[in-house]
């Protein structure tokens, strides 16, 4: 009742500035008096604060959407990532280390996850024996990673193997540092790479 | 009598200087080091000077065949010019300064008139007519030279020189050949990556692995109409080191997929399938070179742990180690060529880290290394069973080199960084 009684004689008062307004084409009064003032810079205020809110809501939604995005990029790039992971060699050696299994267990998840993936398994070798022997020693290196993965449930026909031999180091030293990093298999996505999941956790 | 006292004891302690480093180089098992190059045992031969626009040309290349061929002491040219100018041969003079034969060439009408003298016997020992058809300079020309030199030399020493012949190679994944004397290199392959060349026994077909992007396959290509074709017998996965059978009509290489890699038999020019010859249970058998009469071929085999030579009846069975290692030896021996006289096996094997290559003896299995010098690595044998050419370091870029077995004397055949697999071809009777 009294919020009524307060409101009629403000809104008479308006309706009379404005029919004086109208008549006289007087000059803008002065500045609402202070109660008036101080109800509406609230109301301002609430307007604010709520743009604000949703300002920050829309900014904190971007920011869990690109979270969330980075996080999904983040994961298909560790999956990519973990799936073209090259593998190293003993010399003259097909056996696969400790290493180069827990290598090849972290692209077992992702194949299962990207069913459409295909890949290429390209066996390379160190400078140092027989230029023609190393194709056949990179075929087998290439191999046996197939093997490996074949094993642990991904299909065949979704992994081929090819050797470059000693061809194509990847790096150029005569010296055991270059050499270790040549004897190698390397992994391609030759097909269904364009839009990688990562596997779920 | 002094001086035979002071030559006996010379000779003694000569003798008991020698022992010991003989001693010290026969510790490795069946491997004898060090080579005997004794010039002076070859007959001195004198090519006189040629008249005509080519003249010079042919004397030159004459002389040089002669010179790489090993067999024969090229003498020099003091007073030949003089000494022939006179019209008669003087063989006393020619005896005088050391020479065994002359070699005289007359050029006209598209015919060198070839005759060889026996200086000792005062004679004309042999004398032919050869054509000279060729464009002179040209490639065919040059190879109708060099049979000219090849012919004489038999005639000198009972044995066919080698210079009518070229060397197949690999340079940056394109396959080249290239003159026994180093002249007229070309490209034949064009871009990708070509590797292990071989001739067919008639010097028309060349047969090379070639990478693809599902792997490696057999191309042959006929030189004569420059057309190429790929065996398709294995297709996919890993075909490499061809090697035609002696009769030219087939070809043997190595293929692999995922179990090892084995050696394979299939027609060279179509008509039927592959024929598996080697059972390596997952190893890998390449690089197959026949015996001459075909009966059986040495090949690189790791089937013991690591790799080693063998040889094999064509059928694969009958497989022989050739190559002697010791148990828990990790040596590395690989690529054989057998020789043209059947009798040896030339082979890379690893010494102090670096291959070097060696010979094995087929009869007793005696082991001699040939080279020392920077890495030596594939060789391949000319068709007179004395000279090889392979890969050598020794510059320190891979180049080719040829070697004489029997005397050492090496000498550099390319001249472009990057020279590998060579193969040397049989005698070109005629040039394709």
């Amino acid at each position: 009742m009294t919020g009524k009684t307060r409101l009629v004689p403000a809104v008479l008062i308006g309706i009379v500035a404005l029919a004086a307004c109208g008549k006289k084409q007087a000059p803008a009064p002065a500045p609402a008096p202070a109660p008036e003032n101080a109800d509406s810079l609230a109301r301002e205020q609430a307007r604010r604060d709520s743009i604000a809110r949703a300002e920050q809501a829309r900014q904190d939604s971007i920011a869990r959407a690109q979270a969330e995005a980075d996080r999904q990029r983040a994961a298909r790039e560790a999956a990519m990532k973990a799936l073209t992971q090259v593998i190293y060699f003993d010399f003259d050696s097909d056996v696969l280390s400790d290493e180069a299994k827990s290598a090849l267990d972290a692209k077992i998840p992702v194949l299962n996850a990207n069913t459409a993936v295909k890949i290429r398994i390209a066996g390379n070798t160190d400078e140092r024996g027989s230029d023609e022997y190393n194709l056949a020693l990179g075929q087998r290196r290439a191999a046996s990673a197939k093997r490996y993965l074949s094993q642990h449930g991904i299909a065949e026909d979704r992994i081929d193997v090819i050797s470059f031999g000693e061809e194509r180091p990847a790096a150029q030293g005569h010296d055991e540092s270059a050499w270790s990093q040549n004897r190698r298999d390397e992994f391609e996505v030759t097909a269904g790479g364009d839009n990688i999941q990562a596997p779920q956790q | 009598m002094q001086r035979t006292t002071i030559l006996a004891a010379a000779a003694a302690l000569l003798a008991l200087a020698v022992a010991p480093l003989r001693a010290q180089q026969d510790t490795t098992r069946g491997v004898r080091i060090g080579l005997t190059y004794q010039p002076g045992t070859k007959p001195g031969v004198v090519v006189l000077p040629i008249e005509g626009p080519w003249g010079d040309s042919v004397q030159t290349i004459l002389q040089r065949d002669f010179d790489f061929g090993d067999r024969i002491e090229v003498l020099g040219q003091t007073n030949a010019t003089a000494l022939a100018s006179r019209g008669s041969i003087n063989y006393g003079v020619w005896k005088t300064m050391g020479a065994a034969a002359l070699v005289q060439v007359t050029l006209a009408n598209g015919t060198a008139r070839v005759s060889v003298h026996d200086v000792a016997a005062r004679r004309v020992a042999e004398a032919r007519d050869f054509p000279l058809s060729a464009t002179p300079g040209s490639e065919d020309w040059r190879m109708a030279v060099h049979g000219i030199a090849d012919e004489v030399e038999r005639w000198i020493t009972g044995v066919r020189g080698i210079a009518e012949t070229r060397v197949l190679y690999v340079r940056g994944g394109r396959v080249y050949v290239i003159d026994s004397d180093g002249y007229g290199e070309r490209a034949l392959s064009q871009g990708g990556t070509a590797l292990s060349p071989t001739w067919d026994p008639s010097g028309r077909y060349v047969a090379y692995s070639q990478f693809g992007s599902r792997g490696t396959s057999i191309v042959v290509r006929d030189l004569a109409s420059a057309s190429t074709r790929t065996l398709t017998t294995t297709p996919g996965g890993l075909n490499i080191t061809p090697a035609f059978t002696p009769d030219g009509k087939s070809i043997v290489y190595a293929h692999g997929e995922e179990d090892g890699t084995d050696l394979y038999l299939a027609p060279a020019f179509g008509g039927g399938p592959a024929r598996r010859i080697t059972v390596g249970r997952g190893t890998d058998n390449v690089s197959p070179s026949f015996a001459p009469d075909g009966s059986r071929l040495a090949f690189t085999s790791g089937r013991a742990g690591h790799p080693e030579v063998y040889t094999a009846d064509v059928d694969g069975s009958n497989v022989e180690l050739l190559t002697p290692f010791n148990f828990g030896d990790q040596n590395y021996r690989s690529n054989p060529d057998w020789s043209p006289d059947g009798r040896l096996i030339a082979f890379q094997s690893r010494i102090d880290g670096n291959f070097q290559i060696m010979t094995i003896t087929l009869r007793d299995r005696t082991v001699k290394q040939l080279t020392s010098e920077g890495v030596n690595e594939d060789p391949s044998w000319a068709p007179d069973g004395r000279h090889l050419v392979f890969t050598s370091s020794r510059t320190g870029v891979k180049e080719l080199f040829v070697l004489d077995a029997e005397s050492g004397r090496a000498r550099q055949l390319t001249h472009g960084a990057g020279a590998r697999l060579a193969a040397w071809s049989r005698v070109l009777g005629h040039a394709f």
